[in-house]
């Protein structure tokens, strides 16, 4: 199972993404943070940092890894 | 009238006592260093390469991290997103033994010599210890010679014994600060026990690994003095990070080090500790960006952890290799001391 869904949640903070700028949200993302929210639901997700990768885990909407 | 003393150049000083003489810097000299104006950096990093080159070689020691037990720790250190004792968006995981495995695989690949094996705990428990021999066991099975590297909290003697029968190598244990300043960071345990499992895992002979992190509020005197405090241990490592605030923690809200003030404490840190392995460790992507990695490599730094941390990104392995191989560093070959 896979982590589905419209992205309506920022992966970083896990607030709504309408109305608010998440550009600092999206660096971070971009640099030094795997998602830690599920854009679908913004539940925290369990996430798995490797030296090669990272894995999040929703428990609702399924997991995502840095291979996609 | 007398005439005003002359001032004394500490890099001078240091060409003699550190380069020639493979002294380091005392506490008042390294606080000189940390105060040179941002036109000296060059120099003070030219001066770290030449002192690196002449007392640990132009190798480089390459390692790769990888968290066991991620989150739910019970202590409250302030940088740290894997506290239990913080609203941070981490939450605990366990990595189950094949999983373990490919990581250590994938350090490997990268011609890594060291693979650190990390757990979010205040020390740990027969649960914990048991999964790391399990572990070890399997990476070994796997047909991978790599060292093998572990760094698991506050240690008793038992358990510091129980690591040296498993073949664990060297011991990470970080002082993280300035004795000074550690009861502004943590207020869990102290500083003093933190040393305490240093001497045990010294004495027991597994390799010393201990550094900190560099951003938390610290002054330039209690850098300077931490840089000394961990020359006094003589430890085999020094990894270096540069604090990442995360969300959720204490320092959520603390800047990133500056670039030339992270290439000053690079400096630094090498003078003070010329014959020890200076690692790379993490927030150098956010401080210092590509171009100061470089420059800290060409400013005394001999290891380096590439792909990613414990909970946060790091640069892709390969730009590290492709940046060590552009900067004709070989990387150390297993089975060989530093």
């Amino acid at each position: 199972m896979t982590a589905t869904g419209q992205a309506v949640y920022c992966g970083y903070c896990g607030q709504g993404l309408d109305g608010s700028d998440h550009a600092a949200c999206a660096r971070r993302l971009g640099v030094v943070d795997p998602p830690r929210f599920c854009a679908a639901c913004a539940r925290r997700m369990v996430v798995q940092v490797t030296p090669a990768g990272w894995t999040a885990t929703c428990s609702r909407h399924g997991a995502l890894d840095s291979a996609r | 009238m007398t005439a005003a003393p002359e001032q004394v150049d500490v890099l001078g000083v240091a060409r003699e006592q550190v380069l020639e003489g493979g002294v380091g810097l005392s506490e008042e000299q390294v606080l000189d260093v940390l105060r040179l104006p941002d036109d000296r950096i060059p120099e003070l990093l030219e001066l770290a390469h030449q002192v690196r080159m002449r007392w640990c070689g132009p190798e480089v020691e390459v390692e790769g991290i990888v968290s066991l037990k991620t989150g739910g720790c019970p202590e409250d250190c302030h940088f740290c997103s894997q506290s239990g004792q913080f609203p941070s968006p981490v939450r605990s995981a366990w990595l189950d033994i094949p999983g373990l495995v490919r990581a250590a695989r994938q350090t490997a690949d990268t011609g890594a010599t060291e693979f650190c094996i990390v757990a979010a705990v205040r020390g740990p428990d027969k649960r914990l210890l048991s999964q790391v021999r399990d572990g070890i066991k399997a990476i070994r099975d796997d047909g991978n010679d790599i060292q093998i590297a572990c760094s698991l909290g506050m240690l008793t003697q038992e358990q510091v014994d129980e690591l040296v029968a498993m073949g664990v190598h060297r011991y990470n244990h970080n002082l993280e600060t300035a004795r000074s300043h550690f009861p502004n960071v943590v207020t869990t345990h102290s500083w003093e026990e933190r040393w305490e499992t240093l001497r045990m895992v010294r004495a027991a002979g597994m390799e010393v690994c201990c550094g900190g992190i560099i951003g938390m509020g610290e002054t330039l005197a209690q850098r300077a003095e931490f840089a000394v405090q961990l020359a006094s241990l003589e430890p085999d490592e020094v990894p270096l990070n540069f604090l990442i605030p995360n969300p959720g923690t204490p320092y959520e809200d603390y800047p990133v080090v500056e670039g030339p003030d992270a290439l000053r404490v690079v400096g630094a840190f090498r003078l003070a500790l010329p014959r020890t392995i200076l690692r790379f460790a993490g927030g150098r992507e956010v401080t210092l960006g590509d171009l100061g990695a470089k420059q800290g490599m060409l400013g005394g730094v001999n290891a380096i952890i590439v792909g990613n941390y414990l909970t946060n990104l790091g640069r892709p392995a390969q730009d590290d290799l492709d940046m060590l191989r552009d900067l004709s560093m070989p990387i150390k070959e297993l089975g060989k001391a530093l």
